[in-house]
């Protein structure tokens, strides 16, 4: 049997510090405070990227996530792990990604950002951690209780492949349609002048890495979300010390480079409302839950061949669209106008959803 | 064979769950057999049967499926 050392203990740390690491340099080179890698927000920047929203200031495609799928599908290529499968109740992982992205953006971050967001000093985070934490173990009580969304089938090659080569005609969009300074619009692409949309690393520098971490999480299977999960529902630390292993290396990296700033108020593309930081990641928590990864290791899972994963990333594109269309995203200046409807209509939802897949007994 | 979980296509956490749960309800010595399909799942697995105090017997690979023999102690 071929050993994995990525998926040992050692792997697994190393993995989520070297993460931790590349994501505060990729915030050194330009990405947004505490937003180094943040998949909801960088899913969210590609669909305005693409005009799918048009919030002025979060407009960009991210080749971080470009980075991510199709490193990932290098990665399982080589180690003989791509496998095109599929059929697990995909309407719904659509659904749950919808939901997750429109409760991540109520706070304003993805479970990576969360942490990134805490490694920055920002108090607000707290309530946005408890609040997935809630999340998580409200979805492992549906796990508890039978809840299984189906078994996957095998799929034709192409189906696997699709995912991919999204992102790599998202890239190529990139590439061809490249930013103009000054400009909002470049052929078809749509571009922010200023907000986060605005900051960014050079697109090599950001594709680089996310092939990197691609590549890092395809093998050791890191996953936010599964780091709760496996603790809450298994008492088992594997995961969770990646994570931890990530808010360190990223706190130290901070502390180092002077961008640690421990506070509540003013922080970087964040809001004050600790009610509203909570639910909405109790929200975003539950439906990444109970679709079995966090946004990150969905994408890696959909670079693997996964299109139900590939499904769910599409989901949060849609989600981040209607979120902003739907004025239910929240900004620094607190939740959006629709944002309460949005968190009590996305619980009950996934609610729904959960109850709907327990065994019967 | 009533020591045998099929967990081919379950995405995570059903795997782990599934074996736990038969390694809850196992008396006696009796061997268990796990199949899943994808290295993750037979990694995820074998560490929780690991720590539940079980060992990896025998690890048979046809294609992409992995049939784990876990043995009590």
């Amino acid at each position: 049997m071929k050993q994995n050392w990525f998926s040992s203990k050692a792997g697994i740390i190393t993995v989520g510090g070297v993460i931790g690491g590349l994501a505060i340099l990729l915030q050194y080179l330009s990405n947004p405070a505490n937003m180094g890698i943040c998949v909801a927000c960088f899913e969210r920047d590609i669909a305005g990227g693409i005009g799918l929203h048009r919030a002025p200031v979060v407009q960009y495609l991210r080749p971080e996530i470009m980075g991510f799928v199709l490193g990932a599908f290098l990665t399982a290529l080589l180690f003989k792990e791509f496998k095109p499968r599929g059929g697990s109740s995909p309407l719904v992982r659509y659904v749950l990604g919808v939901v997750a992205m429109i409760g991540a953006l109520v706070f304003l971050g993805c479970p990576w950002r969360v942490m990134l967001r805490l490694a920055g000093g920002d108090g607000n985070a707290i309530f946005g951690f408890l609040g997935l934490f809630g999340g998580v173990w409200a979805g492992t009580l549906f796990f508890k209780n039978g809840y299984n969304l189906g078994r996957t089938t095998g799929q034709n090659t192409v189906a696997g492949l699709l995912l991919p080569l999204i992102m790599l005609g998202l890239l190529a969009l990139r590439l061809i349609f490249a930013p103009v300074e000054g400009q909002a619009q470049s052929g078809i692409l749509w571009y922010s002048l200023k907000g986060p949309g605005a900051a960014h690393a050079t697109v090599f520098i950001s594709l680089l890495i996310g092939l990197l971490v691609g590549f890092l999480a395809q093998r050791s299977r890191f996953c936010t979300m599964g780091a709760l999960r496996d603790l809450i529902l298994f008492r088992q630390l594997h995961l969770f010390s990646g994570l931890v292993a990530l808010l360190v290396a990223a706190m130290v990296g901070n502390i180092f480079l002077g961008q640690f700033k421990p506070g509540f108020t003013g922080q970087p593309v964040a809001h004050t409302q600790e009610i509203w930081n909570f639910a909405g990641m109790v929200v975003a928590g539950l439906a990444f839950a109970l679709a079995g990864g966090c946004p990150g290791r969905q994408l890696f899972l959909s670079g693997e061949g996964d299109s139900d994963a590939g499904i769910f990333a599409l989901g949060m594109i849609t989600g981040a669209a209607i979120s902003h269309n739907f004025g239910m995203a929240s900004s620094p200046d607190g939740i959006g106008p629709h944002g309460v409807a949005a968190v009590i209509i996305g619980l009950l939802v996934c609610i729904g959803i959960g109850f709907g897949h327990l065994k019967r007994s | 064979m009533p020591n045998e979980v099929d967990a081919r296509g379950l995405s995570c956490p059903q795997p782990v769950l599934l074996t736990l749960q038969i390694i809850q309800s196992s008396v006696g010595k009796e061997d268990i057999c796990i199949l899943v399909d994808n290295q993750a799942s037979f990694e995820n697995v074998s560490r929780a049967a690991t720590a539940k105090g079980w060992t990896v017997a025998a690890v048979d690979q046809n294609n992409e499926e992995y049939r784990i023999t876990l043995h009590k102690g």
